[in-house]
């Protein structure tokens, strides 16, 4: 490709076909252009649906739309993620928008006689929340999308990702395009700084002061720009699916970003537990390079510019922009001390920009619909949107996007569809383990950056775990500093011993032989390790405890004076009971025990020896009068 | 002191063979190491000394750094894995809805440990970070398939399909 | 480099722009603790020992790496800062084996100091210690984990400044320790043994081998000769050891302090430096008549041996085949000496007391018996003989002064004694041969452009009508760069003198320990070979070959330079050794 004309050629012949399945313009196009193609089914190619077994239902689609002879009007297509992961498989069909979940392989059959060849929507095995009074409601209005805003998930679920010209018909390419021909890189960056957009993976800088930055810095011998998709987060799988449903959005946005601060090479570091979005980047990057979007003299322009993919070997440490790039180098990825900002010294010593996956997933948009139109989104001081993964105790697990300042109620109750089994919310953790926790209390805080900090969490890469009444918070906490304390880099004492005396002394509470001291000594190191822990993972490692302590102390204090776990998770703290009010003497229990703890006789009250019982819980989730407590 | 593996290390040619062209491929390349060891562990499924004294003659890296970045990297392991390789996931969502039991479950009924392999070389557990299937949780896979939505009386069912 | 101007502690200072927070409070006076900072060597801003407040900075923040800029303001002593500190502390003490009393580092640790230095009277965090088995299967070096603080100190010696990386950091987070690849032992490694890793180790983790218990026990073995040799350099070290300025000589307090400890006889190793010269002058020169193998190189330095044994075997030829100083004595001692005295070999007992770990495993090389028996039984380090002298209770710092045993001279030559200083084997090889080669006596003999303590020194020294390219490269780093070069035909010297530890023999691995901060302020390297120097201009002769001893020795004995008693007792040859 040597000019942007060629770009619209490619544009306009496809854009037709991709329209079919674009909700505001799929007025039901019958048949569209010179292509015969009618329906489009979609199936969700992601991680989620993938592993509940997507692809063998791509496969039955394409044999049963072949064995009733209308391969040529129905066109199956594997997109990245729908969002809905709680209910995968998903399949949406176009130009109607039929949302079917948990599809199994059996209902293919039916899906392509009814549907696709007779014409009829086979409502029973469409998502309940669609349908209404008979009728299919639009996708937009149904709860959990209804109060999403979605710009850096826009492609995800609707194109097919390994195919470049699906997401040149829905512009892109336009934006390195427009960038290239018509503005000057301080432009540019002025117009990323104009959005107020910040960065999408920890600690929310300016972007666009980082672009600046790294242009202003000399770069004789080369600059680089990075993508940081070592998303390490437990719980959150926003960039993956990013990478996974729109790969060159990505590759789009970073080439701004080199032809913004001056660099010719790049690499995208991604986590190799991501292997089928490292395919499709792969994929992605070649098919960008044989369309001249990537390498010499794009656009015929003289900028040039190459992408590499750098895979990370599991380490959560990785994530950190030192360590990371050390990690490119090819060593232990190990952070190093700032100053000296990667902005002036980074990958082998030369200015690097870095950002992740979701923070470069907006440029494009930003660029094409102006600063002006992405800074009216959001709060006053966090601009746009973020993806949350929405997981834990709660209905719609899955990846949603919302302009910054919805209210974490609206995100619970409406977007997730509330709490399973009639269960209490309790809290809900964002930011990993390098953030905290909200409690019920504070439900109705609007989401951004600074009110997160403010009450002692993070953004950070934007997973959030719902928890409920079952879940303890001491324990949570210990399985955050677990975490931590099993990817510390081991460089600073701080974080090598430190976080290892928290957790130790975390165990000690969960096992009943804590003290009132000992949650003084936790906080103490708390504090210390903040402070002087080398990197970013050290210094908010501490986070989730402190959080907890906060708004549970009277959790840990349960557990330390009364020796008991509220919630019934600590196993040394639990003691199984059997009411005998309520206990009919089924035998059920004692039956199921495996260590054959609970004896008694047919039609009586059973009775559990404590001294045999491992408190594995088998006898309580089997009782069918409740009859049995752990508390 | 004794050398971690226990196997003792053999190769066919064709591995030799791939090892020397990965090398090759690699050997200009600023920061060359990880993209080799990665290649390595597919060709010979981990990376025991052998194969990482030949790597850092091929790079010119010595062998306590080489050594120091395998056992820095969790996906990298200088012991043989299992023919089925469990991974359990441990990330948060999991975790939240009860993985750790699983895990305790399949650590019983194969009687080894996570990062061990049973003696006949059969299974090997991983306790895994996040795959991102947190829709499906609790999750485990073998080798290349998921299991989700576990509870601990489904894992029985599901080691007899590999036994 | 342009100034800067910053406040600490609210007192304004003018630093260069290039500075760091620790080396501008340095300079004024405002002491910061460190513990992982090791001038030019290691600064990672690991340990967090260094923590100060930086108005505006979030967090605190490390003054080892910290740059200062126009109007930054430090603050290093406030509540915030100390408390920091102390939990940083006491956080690294709860994982160290604090066996203090019966460490070797024991009251010269610096993270023993800084317990006391900042008032740590009780560890708050107390918990799991890792437990380490030691390794102590090399017969120079010792390394015991559980004392290891993870500063990383040595790998950055032993990777960046030597270019031999046989240890490195292992495993991560709590786990993480330093070693070398596989858990090997550094014996079964390429280890060069140069102990510059313990001279970097602020605690106790790195030591050298035992040898006191050995020699104390042929001192007390009444069928035993046993005849003690000690090297140029651990006399303008030893008195460090007894809290005597750095550089200071002391010559004759340590040849009174051995007699003392019961050795037979008193030898300076300084005289077979100038055997050393006369062997492998006439190897040179013969190398230059007869179109020999180019460049010849020293082979003095055993650590250096060792690593070219490892990483140029190509190049082993080069080496001059003439043994080290300290060997070619002892094989002198258990022949010329032992048929002189009329004492059977096998009953003598040589001990070197040399500034090097290295020879401990030079001592126990196969190659290194021409008499029949070891040439050298035991090796104590200049750190270990100072133990010995405490333990028998001398009060060093008074004792009088007295000279060495002969019949090998009580007095050194200048040659033999420069031989502790990087580019002395060069100069007082060049002392040797050139008059050899003119046939004329020199009165220029001091060769300044060998000396110093850069990295590669080069010189073209002529000789008559030839002129001889000479160069000389100290710290194994500098060595493989000039090698390299070598190897690569982009040199074309003639001689060239290595030795394996930054600064040669008076900062070897075997020298008494200063700690970090000492060496950020006072280079070791220059002041110790200062009082080299001097002692070289302090002595009547100077050159190797107007030692009337070694005359002797030669018309005696020996018969003339690499003749065939020559080859026999004071060369030897060398092995290829894996690398991997």
């Amino acid at each position: 490709m040597k000019n942007l004309s060629e770009l619209g050629l490619i544009r306009d012949k496809k854009k037709d076909y991709v329209n079919l399945r674009i909700e505001d313009k799929a007025e039901a196009k019958a048949s569209v252009g010179e292509s015969k193609v009618r329906a489009h089914v979609l199936v969700c190619g992601g991680t989620g649906c993938t592993s509940s077994g997507s692809q063998k239902i791509i496969h039955e689609f394409e044999n049963q739309i072949a064995a009733n002879g209308i391969a040529e009007e129905v066109k199956v297509i594997k997109t990245g993620c729908f969002g809905l992961c709680a209910l995968g498989p998903i399949v949406v069909v176009y130009p109607e928008g039929a949302f079917y979940s948990m599809v199994k392989v059996e209902d293919v059959e039916e899906i392509v006689k009814e549907h696709l060849v007779g014409g009829r929507v086979v409502k029973h095995l469409l998502y309940d929340e669609t349908v209404e009074n008979d009728s299919i409601k639009s996708l937009n209005e149904v709860n959990f999308y209804k109060k999403q805003r979605r710009i850096a998930l826009r492609n995800c679920g609707v194109i097919n990702p390994e195919d470049i010209e699906e997401y040149i018909a829905i512009d892109g390419y336009q934006a390195l395009g427009k960038v290239l021909t018509s503005m000057t890189p301080e432009q540019v960056i002025e117009e990323v700084k104009e959005s107020g957009l910040r960065g999408r993976g920890g600690a929310g800088f300016s972007t666009g002061m980082k672009w600046m930055f790294t242009a202003r810095a000399s770069g004789e011998n080369g600059k680089y720009v990075c993508c940081n998709a070592d998303e390490g987060d437990p719980g959150a799988f926003m960039d993956r699916s990013i990478l996974e449903g729109d790969p060159h959005a990505i590759i789009e946005a970073m080439a701004i970003a080199a032809y913004a601060v001056g660099a010719d090479q790049g690499y995208i570091y991604i986590r190799a537990e991501y292997p089928i979005a490292v395919k499709r980047l792969q994929i992605a990057i070649d098919q960008a390079k044989e369309y001249g979007l990537l390498g010499s003299n794009i656009f015929g322009t003289d900028f040039s510019f190459n992408l590499d993919i750098r895979l990370g070997a599991g380490a959560f440490v990785c994530g950190e922009e030192t360590a990371l790039m050390t990690s490119i180098e090819g060593h232990r990825g190990e952070p190093r001390p700032r100053p000296p900002f990667p902005a002036n010294k980074g990958l082998w010593q030369k200015p690097t920009l870095l950002n992740n996956v979701e923070t470069y997933a907006n440029i494009t948009q930003i660029i094409n619909n102006g600063a002006e139109w992405f800074k009216s989104i959001g709060t006053e001081k966090s601009k746009g949107t973020k993806v949350f993964a929405l997981g834990g105790k709660i209905k719609n697990t899955g990846l949603v996007e919302i302009p910054m300042g919805t209210t974490l109620r609206e995100i619970v109750e409406e977007i997730g569809g509330g709490i399973p089994n009639n269960k209490k919310f309790k809290a809900a953790q964002t930011g990993g383990p390098s953030g905290g926790c909200i409690p019920a209390s504070l439900i109705d805080i609007e989401i951004d950056y600074d009110s997160l900090i403010q009450i002692g969490s993070m953004m950070g890469s934007g997973g959030l775990i719902v928890m409920d009444e079952d879940t303890c918070m001491v324990d949570i906490a210990k399985f955050f500093l677990e975490f931590t304390v099993d990817e510390s880099c081991g460089k600073c004492t701080p974080c090598r011993v430190g976080t290892k005396r928290m957790l130790e002394i975390l165990d000690r509470i969960t096992k009943g032989k804590g003290t009132l001291e000992d949650l003084d000594r936790l906080e103490t190191l708390a504090d210390g390790i903040k402070s002087s822990a080398l990197c970013g993972l050290g210094q908010t490692a501490p986070n989730p405890v402190l959080s907890t302590l906060r708004y549970f102390r009277d959790e840990y204090v349960a557990h330390v004076v009364d020796k008991k776990c509220p919630a019934g998770v600590c196993k040394d703290l639990l003691s199984y009971k059997i009411d005998v009010g309520k206990c009919k003497g089924c035998g059920i229990c004692a039956k199921n025990c495996p260590v054959g703890a609970i004896s008694g006789q047919v039609k009586n009250p059973y009775h559990i020896d404590p001294a045999v019982c491992v408190k594995c819980g088998v006898c309580m989730s089997k009782c069918p009068f409740k009859a049995i407590s752990n508390k | 002191m004794s050398e971690k593996t226990g196997v003792a290390f053999s190769e066919t040619k064709e591995q030799a063979q791939k090892l020397i062209e990965v090398i090759e491929k690699h050997k200009n390349e600023n920061g060359a190491l990880i993209p080799v060891l990665h290649e390595a562990q597919e060709i010979y499924g981990y990376l025991p000394i052998e194969v990482q004294q030949k790597i850092a003659e091929g790079l010119g890296v010595t062998m306590a750094e080489i050594y120091g970045v395998v056992t820095f990297y969790t996906q990298f392991s200088v012991n043989p894995k299992g023919k089925y390789k469990i991974g359990v996931c441990l990330g948060t969502a999991c975790y939240v809805k009860g993985s750790g039991n699983i895990l305790d479950k399949i650590k019983e009924k194969l009687g080894i440990d996570v990062d061990e392999c049973t003696p006949d070389g059969k299974f090997s557990i991983d306790a895994t970070r996040c795959i991102g299937a947190c829709g499906l949780a609790p999750v485990m896979t073998v080798n290349d398939d998921v299991y989700g939505r576990l509870v601990p009386e489904d894992i029985d069912g599901i080691l007899e399909k590999y036994m | 480099m342009e100034m800067v101007n910053i406040k600490i502690n609210g007192e304004a200072i003018s630093v260069p722009g290039d500075y760091t927070i620790l080396q501008a409070a340095r300079q004024a006076g405002i002491d910061i603790p460190t513990l992982c900072y090791l001038k030019g060597v290691n600064e990672i801003g690991a340990c967090r020992m260094c923590l100060v407040e930086v108005k505006g900075a979030r967090g605190l923040v490390t003054a080892c790496v910290y740059p200062v800029n126009e109007g930054m303001e430090v603050f290093t002593n406030t509540e915030k800062v100390r408390i920091a500190r102390k939990t940083v502390l006491e956080l690294t003490l709860s994982n160290h084996e604090r066996k203090c009393l019966t460490c070797p580092r024991n009251q010269n640790c610096e993270l023993q100091r800084l317990a006391d230095e900042l008032n740590v009277t009780d560890i708050a965090f107390e918990g799991e210690i890792s437990k380490h088995e030691i390794d102590d299967m090399s017969p120079s070096i010792v390394r015991d984990n559980n004392k290891c603080i993870l500063c990383r100190r040595c790998i950055s010696t032993c990777k960046k400044i030597q270019t031999v990386g046989v240890i490195d950091a292992q495993g991560r987070g709590f786990a993480t320790k330093i070693g070398c690849t596989f858990d090997k032992s550094l014996n079964d490694t390429d280890c060069v043994m140069c102990g510059q890793c313990i001279a970097a180790c602020p605690v106790g983790a790195l030591y050298e081998k035992d040898s006191t218990k050995a020699v104390w026990a042929a001192l007390a073995d009444e069928t035993k000769h046993v005849v003690v040799q000690t090297a140029p350099a651990v006399r303008v070290a030893l008195g460090e050891e007894f809290g005597m300025p750095i550089g200071t000589r002391v010559t004759g307090k340590m040849a009174t302090a051995l007699k003392k400890l019961g050795f037979d006889k008193v030898f300076d190793t300084d005289f077979a430096a100038d055997l050393t010269i006369m062997e492998e002058g006439t190897e040179l020169i013969g190398r230059i008549k007869e179109g020999g193998k180019f460049p010849m190189i020293t082979s003095c330095s055993p650590g250096w041996v060792k690593f070219c044994e490892h990483n140029f075997p190509d190049l082993l030829d080069n080496l001059s085949t003439a043994k080290s100083p300290h060997e070619m004595y002892g094989a002198i001692i258990k022949s010329y000496y032992a048929e002189k005295e009329g004492i059977d070999p096998k009953d003598i007992f040589v001990v070197s007391v040399m500034p090097c770990t290295a020879k401990k495993f030079e001592s126990q090389r196969e190659e290194l018996k021409g008499t029949g028996y070891p040439d050298v039984d035991a090796v104590l380090t200049t750190r270990e003989l100072a133990k010995m002298i405490k333990e028998a209770r001398l009060d060093f710092v008074k004792l009088p002064d007295s000279g060495f045993d002969n019949p090998f001279g009580e007095a050194a030559t200048g040659a033999g004694v420069i031989f502790g200083a990087t580019g002395g084997v060069m100069e007082a090889a060049l002392r040797t041969v050139s008059e050899v080669l003119t046939g004329k006596s020199c009165d220029e003999i001091e060769y300044k452009a060998v000396r110093g303590i850069e990295g590669i020194k080069e010189a073209t020294v002529t000789i008559g009508d030839l002129d001889v390219k000479v160069a000389v490269a100290h710290g194994l780093g500098n060595a493989r760069a000039l090698l390299e070069k070598v190897r690569s035909g982009e040199a074309d010297y003639h001689f060239i003198e290595i030795m394996a530890c930054p600064g040669g023999c008076v900062t070897g691995g075997g020298q008494p320990i200063q700690s970090a901060k000492v060496k950020a302020e006072i280079d070791l390297k220059a002041a110790r070979a200062k009082a080299i120097y001097d002692e070289d201009r302090s002595l009547p002769i100077r050159k190797s070959h107007e030692n009337p001893f070694i005359k002797m020795l030669y018309d005696e004995f020996l018969g003339e330079p690499c003749g065939h008693k020559s080859h026999k007792l004071l060369h030897t040859h060398y092995v290829k050794r894996d690398k991997y």
